[in-house]
């Protein structure tokens, strides 16, 4: 098989989101959880781009690393978390969850393995993820489930004030 | 990417089943987080996790069928986990102010 440019860069993005997903869950400190999962994030945005999401790859990096992970941030910080406070499991618990995890992963990998061989079925289209694109299906089929979730975000924020408030009488 | 290679998209050069290996790869990682840790914070981000490995696959699958609908439905995903994330973190916070922990193992309150 010849190796291009875009077999290294998979393999370097996949090998990035891998080892910073293992350091997540294996790292003592919860704020270096919290770094190495904006790492694997952006990783996964380095793939959308490989894949012709452009769209997708920039709002990943807006919601996720820019929204979501600042969010977990704050409220690490804000409940003083650190090294000494993190709560350990048992080691027999610890050596049950990575042999369930390791086998449940190897049970998915050797069932999908084989699956998806299938080849294009027409010409591939790059346009797909421009915005352009995107946002014609998104306003003309997907509208009224683009309605739906800004009441969502609506009732999300209503949820978090009011559970974020001091004392509810 | 797009300099070197212009117009042409990942999926044509790389098997589908690499992408669906990775995304088992990370569900599975995402899995043996919820059951390694006992803080509920890195529990959740565990759950996005899993969430993003399935985004990816969705992402690939798209880009397979030259299908826009798969990546609309990538956006409502995060949409809602972004929601999901703020409810989460409320609750936790109201949990760590009444119970000053966010040990899992100590919020069994629901457990028979």
């Amino acid at each position: 098989m010849h190796l291009t440019i875009t077999h290294i860069l998979f393999g370097t993005l996949s090998f990035i989101a891998i080892l910073s997903g293992i350091l997540v869950i294996f790292s003592k400190n919860p704020v270096h959880s919290v770094l190495y999962l904006i790492v694997a994030f952006f990783a996964i945005a380095g793939h959308y781009i490989l894949l012709n999401a452009q769209f997708l790859a920039i709002v990943h990096i807006i919601v996720y690393a820019g929204a979501i992970m600042v969010l977990f941030l704050f409220v690490i910080m804000m409940l003083n978390l650190n090294k000494e406070t993190e709560p350990h499991k048992p080691a027999w618990i610890q050596i049950a969850a990575v042999i369930a995890g390791g086998v449940l992963m190897v049970t998915l990998v050797g069932a999908l393995r084989n699956a998806g061989s299938l080849p294009l079925t027409q010409p591939n289209d790059v346009n797909i993820g421009l915005v352009g694109n995107l946002g014609k299906v998104l306003f003309t089929d997907f509208l009224v489930p683009f309605e739906i979730s800004s009441i969502l975000f609506l009732a999300a924020m209503v949820g978090a004030v009011m559970l974020g408030k001091k004392n509810i009488k | 990417m797009l300099l070197l290679e212009a117009g042409k998209s990942a999926i044509q050069v790389i098997p589908m089943n690499w992408y669906i290996t990775l995304c088992a790869v990370l569900f599975g990682l995402g899995v043996l987080g919820v059951m390694f840790r006992r803080n509920a914070i890195i529990i959740l981000m565990s759950i996005e996790f899993m969430l993003n490995a399935v985004n990816l696959l969705l992402v690939a699958f798209s880009a397979q069928r030259s299908d826009p609908n798969a990546q609309v439905f990538v956006f409502f995903i995060m949409a809602v986990a972004a929601a999901e994330v703020a409810v989460g973190l409320a609750i936790l916070m109201m949990v760590y102010r009444n119970t000053k922990t966010t040990d899992i193992d100590f919020l069994n309150k629901l457990k028979w």
